[in-house]
């Protein structure tokens, strides 16, 4: 909680304005109930009609003092927490967009999408109800108890010995609750991403009339939210009732007591009417605290939640790593990998790169070829070994320097709402000429053929518009910043041959200068690289240039000899 | 940033108009409750007793005080002990009520929600495809989310405190009225002012809190649409850029959330002036007709105890009625979601078509389909398959070789024209029946979290664990699943990024060999698996095809010139169609395609 309270930390100052002014407020509605002992107590026995006039009055005055610095307070408690949310939201996405790729895989993402959701709203709630009733309820309490002291010592201990069994029972039951609301937020991550792969899947779903299995998993994951929830708010509602009886037993000996204190002349039984009105405002204050105990422990529980993610220490850090002399733009030394560190993923990986020159990658389905990739980006650091890009070890370069010497298409990349314009600028702020030079090169002339041309918007995942088309989009932003690496995951599949063709010459001709890697799984596609790379389970086993393969390596062999024989 | 099949809604109000009354969102809430009927009656009954106790106690303590008021040395002890004690009684018995009264209300919401929960999924599963390619995954998981959640805590808190503050302030004002029927005519000036100024403020409150939930929903689709490309934004290395545009839509959610809450924040105060002003009016009547003679000093005490009692629910009340602005809020987004028109229901008249039964004869005549109106796809479209051909359809990307499938499998009804299979209309078919009939492998390939066992046999409840076998293997998929560790029960997590996408659609592939289906759709099947494991599962995928009436669509010309049918689209039409040999015979679009591919081989051309 540490991480969140530093968000807070800055809005005390303001925080502690609200409080002033909030304060004052709730001191001048306080004395209100004193006003009315003064009333009954002495203007009545005095039979003074003008004093009790003004002295109601007062009250009245007093009454618009309160109405008016709680809203100015209420407001200035909103900002507060406005300001509060928005800064932890934006660092939780923030921090999301920079986590590790192994951390988010931890994580899962449908998780990070709750913590920012769900999480955060709760955590907004508390600090925003405890703010205006944290301040409001303890001043109440205080305030009441301070003036019941003035009034009468003897009967507010009554009320003070009660206070320590109210605390400790709050305090227990939060404490606990804040474990069952934990509790109740990882099953509502379940839910929710049942509910997405659901969504997602919709038109399998329908096509195999699944929809009544669906619900039926459905419901017990949402049967399972709604139990967790259930036990958490069971817990919670325990607080109330027994905070009531307690305070009302407190009233009836304050009452007791109060009898024996007037009969010795002690006291006066306006003070004792006062005083039960004093207690009304402590009882009520102390509801309050408890509806704010239940906040407390819901935003307690999704606030580490979050400061889960903010917390994770940064895995990619920049390293000083000796430089490598090979006058080659990309190398791979004996690079070895797993994710699970169960089974190596890659083995002994080692290849170099000259500038502008082509690696293809090919290999059966799971050989490692997008897992290479993944490297080289530095997605993962790799478990031994070394991958150096222009003599620097990458885990030396830091990542805005890394990041922006790519052009990436990736299998099944991202595509999101927005412009087609804005989909291939990624946010790099590059110019229209690049933007429509880039989609020219990727063969995207079907945008020219839409109605609102590179201003048209795409659905989240480009949902409305096809495979292929999604493929040159994707091109195209790869090749729009002119990158000195050009990484092509399977990203021209869904493309026809011709179209496949014409793209394949502009890059030869336009991209000349840059280094490429091209995964595929025709030999077709990569026939021509200054180097194939044959990948098998993670081990390289064949590498040289297509002549040589088809001399040296039988896997090779094989897949060119079905290849050819497809067209043929 | 949900669209509307390109047409894009205006920010913030995206699936937020508002069309409910109030009323109307109660009154369907209502319908909710009204499912537990008997444990909402108890409730009721609980409440009124717990209350009712509870309102004794003032006037109780008021005996006692009247029974101290005579002053020193005169106080009248066995009195003050008698009533002090039952009020012991009645404030312990009011709690232990009041805590059978939480509990049910909670019983009760989480019924309630859970049932509205079920009711919203159930519903998205009923709703037709069109309806998730226009509304982001982000806004409905909002809805069962968020929105849900809202309803959910306003029902268990705000419920018990409504029905205790009715009897409270019922009870109140009716003990009030028995101690001193003219000073409760304070409350008739200020209650009308509570009750006026809560209700305008409310009405101006919801409107306020659905431009929340809106922008709320909007944020949130937002991030969701972001983290599933996490990847490909650190690629580019423009986080700044995305977290800068995520700043834009936060800041709108706490500027929609700040509007809400600075303005309810003012409801509160509002309505406890006026009670402090009753107060200081009690005071004021209170004293003089206590030097009247005509109440004494207890019935002043326990008059403004129950006064307090009296305002505090009207003062919780406005609180709560500002929360139930929220909920009211978050309800009209569910009953919206609800209201979405649903698959249209099979006619009566909707002939069943079990899959046995299918012939497989497929004829499409005149058809014309746009997914926006004036923007047809298809026009005058026209196929006839007979049964147990092969048709491959062939043409440019985007010609609309997809929204073909989706016809077929009534997905989208068509705007204009016939499909018929088997000499019926589609449309005369009861739709799950259609829909068996066919078996697809697409591009996007779908697996769910579970195990790979339960991904296989999906769609297939009857089939033994030999027949999922043995599809893994003619699959191809076998090998590699034995090789893991839990080998079938594998767990797929999170959309099965644990496994490559090629191993992706070897799975969904077994899936579809399972599903023995007589219609087979083949959309871009085997794009993302290699040639080695494309070569190896052929003999798979032509036992497969096998005796079906076959659509498939591919790039991989090589691969469909088996086909005994290829229909060649451009611009939503079909220009050509043939056998392979017939097209390549006439150098039509065809051949062209072909050759380019052929050339592409002949040269190897490539960077």
């Amino acid at each position: 909680m540490k991480t969140i309270w530093n968000y807070l930390r800055p809005k005390v100052p303001a925080m502690c304005v609200g409080f002033t002014i909030k304060f004052s407020g709730t001191i001048v509605e306080l004395l209100l109930p004193w006003m009315l002992s003064v009333i009954l107590d002495q203007f009545v026995v005095q039979r003074d009609l003008h004093s009790i006039v003004i002295w109601g009055s007062l009250m009245i005055l007093c009454s618009a003092v309160a109405l008016t610095t709680n809203v100015v307070a209420n407001r200035m408690a909103a900002r507060v927490s406005r300001d509060f949310i928005r800064e932890v939201r934006q660092d939780l996405f923030t921090k999301t967009t920079e986590i590790s790729c192994a951390q988010t895989d931890q994580f899962t993402i449908p998780s990070l999408v709750s913590r920012m959701s769900s999480d955060t709203y709760n955590l907004h709630m508390m600090v925003d109800r405890m703010q205006r009733l944290g301040v409001r309820a303890p001043i109440l309490l205080v305030g009441g108890i301070a003036i019941t002291l003035s009034m009468e010592p003897v009967l507010t201990l009554v009320l003070i010995a009660i206070l320590p069994i109210l605390g400790f029972i709050v305090v227990y039951i939060s404490r606990k609750g804040v474990v069952l609301y934990s509790k109740t937020q990882t099953s509502l991550d379940h839910m929710i991403r049942r509910a997405q792969e659901s969504i997602t899947g919709i038109r399998v779903i329908q096509a195999l009339s699944k929809t009544e299995y669906e619900k039926n998993e459905f419901n017990k994951a949402n049967v399972d939210v709604a139990n967790n929830d259930y036990r958490a708010s069971m817990l919670m509602s325990i607080t109330n009732p027994t905070m009531n009886f307690l305070l009302n037993i407190g009233l009836t000996l304050v009452i007791v007591i109060g009898a024996y204190r007037v009969n010795n002349g002690q006291t006066n039984p306006g003070t004792i009417v006062a005083f039960l009105s004093y207690f009304t405002i402590i009882l009520n204050a102390l509801m309050m605290v408890t509806r704010m105990f239940v906040m407390y422990s819901k935003g307690i529980a999704s606030g580490r939640r979050i400061a889960q993610v903010l917390d994770t220490p940064e895995e990619m850090t920049q390293r000083d790593l000796p430089c490598d002399d090979a006058p080659v733009h990309i190398r791979f030394d004996n690079v070895s990998f797993s994710y699970a560190k169960v089974n190596e993923n890659l083995k002994d990986i080692s290849f170099s790169l000259k500038q502008g020159e082509t690696l293809g990658i090919i290999g059966a389905t799971g050989s490692g070829k997008t897992t290479l990739i993944q490297l080289l980006l530095r997605f993962y650091d790799a478990d031994q070994g070394s991958i150096y890009i222009g003599n620097q070890n990458i885990q030396s370069i830091s990542d805005a320097k890394l990041h922006t010497m790519f052009g990436v298409v990736f299998q099944n990349d991202f595509l999101y709402s927005d412009t087609i314009f804005e989909n291939i600028d990624f946010g790099r702020n590059l110019s229209p000429d690049q933007i429509k030079q880039a989609a020219k090169v990727a063969q995207a002339d079907f945008i020219d053929e839409r109605q609102e041309g590179f201003s048209g918007e795409i659905a989240a995942k480009g949902a409305d518009i096809s495979g292929g088309q999604k493929q040159r989009l994707l091109i195209a932003r790869a090749l729009a910043a002119n990158p000195q690496i050009m990484i092509l995951d399977d990203s021209s599949s869904a493309l026809d041959y011709k179209t496949d063709a014409a793209l394949r010459f502009a890059l030869k001709s336009s991209f000349a200068e840059a280094t490429k890697i091209i995964i595929a799984q025709r030999i077709s596609s990569i026939h021509s690289a200054d180097h194939i790379l044959v990948l098998d389970d993670g081990a390289m086993i064949g590498y040289g240039t297509h002549d040589e393969l088809m001399e040296q390596c039988s896997e090779y062999r094989d897949i060119a000899a079905f290849q050819m024989e497809e067209v043929g | 940033m949900a669209k509307n099949n390109g047409i894009p809604t205006p920010k913030g109000k995206s699936y937020e108009k508002p069309t409910a009354t109030s009323s109307s969102i109660l009154k369907r809430l209502w319908k909710y409750l009204m499912r537990h009927r008997m444990l909402i009656a108890f409730a009721v009954l609980l409440s009124i007793a717990a209350n009712l106790l509870a309102l004794i106690g003032p006037k109780l303590s008021g005996y006692a005080l009247d029974a101290i008021n005579p002053g020193a040395g005169k106080v009248d002890f066995p009195t003050i002990l008698y009533y002090a004690s039952l009020m012991i009684v009645f404030y312990f018995l009011s709690s232990i009520l009041n805590y059978f009264l939480r509990a049910l209300m909670i019983r009760i919401s989480r019924n309630v929600v859970t049932n509205m929960r079920q009711d919203v999924y159930d519903h998205m599963m009923s709703l037709p495809v069109s309806f998730f390619d226009r509304i982001g995954t982000g806004q409905l998981l909002s809805v069962l989310s968020y929105d849900i959640d809202t309803i959910n805590s306003s029902l268990s808190n705000d419920l018990v405190q409504i029905l205790a503050s009715l009897i409270t302030v019922i009870g109140s004002f009716l003990m009030m009225m028995t101690i001193s029927p003219p000073l409760v005519l304070i409350f008739v000036f200020t209650i009308p002012i509570s009750i006026i100024i809560t209700k305008s403020r409310s009405v101006k409150a919801r409107k306020l809190y659905r431009d929340r939930s809106a922008n709320l929903g909007e944020l949130n689709s937002f991030s969701e649409e972001m983290m599933g490309g996490l990847k490909t934004i650190k690629a580019y290395h423009t986080q700044d850029v995305f977290c800068e545009r995520f700043d834009q839509a936060n800041v709108d959610a706490c500027q929609a959330n700040y509007a809400a809450d600075a303005f309810s924040a003012a409801t509160g105060p509002i309505i406890n002036f006026i009670n402090n002003l009753s107060l200081a009016l009690i005071s004021i009547f209170g004293a003089i007709l206590y030097m009247n003679g005509s109440v004494s000093l207890g019935d002043v005490s326990s008059f403004v105890l129950y006064s307090r009692k009296f305002s505090g629910p009207i003062n919780e009340f406005s609180n709560i009625i500002s929360e139930l602005q929220s909920a009211l809020a978050a309800a009209e987004r569910v009953f919206r979601l609800l209201d979405e028109p649903s698959e249209p229901a099979d006619d009566a008249s909707a002939i069943q078509f079990p899959k046995e039964k299918v012939i497989g004869q497929v004829d499409i005549k005149d058809v014309s389909f746009g997914y926006i109106e004036n923007q047809t796809v298809l026009s005058g479209f026209n196929l006839s398959v007979k049964s147990g051909q092969t048709v491959a359809i062939v043409g440019p990307t985007g010609t609309g070789k997809t929204t073909l499938i989706n016809l077929l499998m009534r997905f989208y009804d068509i705007n204009e024209g016939q499909i018929l299979i088997d000499g019926q209309d589609i449309r005369t078919y009861i739709r799950g029946d259609l829909r068996k009939a066919f078996a697809m492998v697409l591009q996007d390939t779908w697996l769910f979290s579970g195990t790979i066992y339960d991904n296989i046999a999906y769609g297939n409840e009857n089939v033994t664990r030999d027949q999922v076998i043995a599809v893994a293997k003619a699959a191809k998929i076998n090998r590699f699943i034995q090789s893991l560790p839990q080998g079938y029960e594998t767990l797929l997590d999170d959309c099965g990024t644990n496994i490559s996408k090629g191993q992706k659609q070897l799975l969904t592939i077994a899936r579809a060999m399972l599903l023995d289906a007589p219609m087979l759709i083949l959309d871009e099947a085997t794009s993302n698996v290699d040639t080695q494991t494309e070569r190896s599962i052929q003999a798979a995928m032509l036992r497969l095809m096998q005796g079906r009436t076959c659509f498939v669509i591919a790039h991989r010309l090589s691969t469909i010139r088996d086909a005994d049918l290829i229909a060649v689209m451009q611009n939503g039409r079909i220009v050509e169609s043939g056998t392979h040999s017939e097209l390549m015979k006439s150098e039509g679009v065809y051949f062209e395609l072909y050759k380019a591919q052929f050339d592409r081989v002949d040269q190897l051309a490539y960077a």
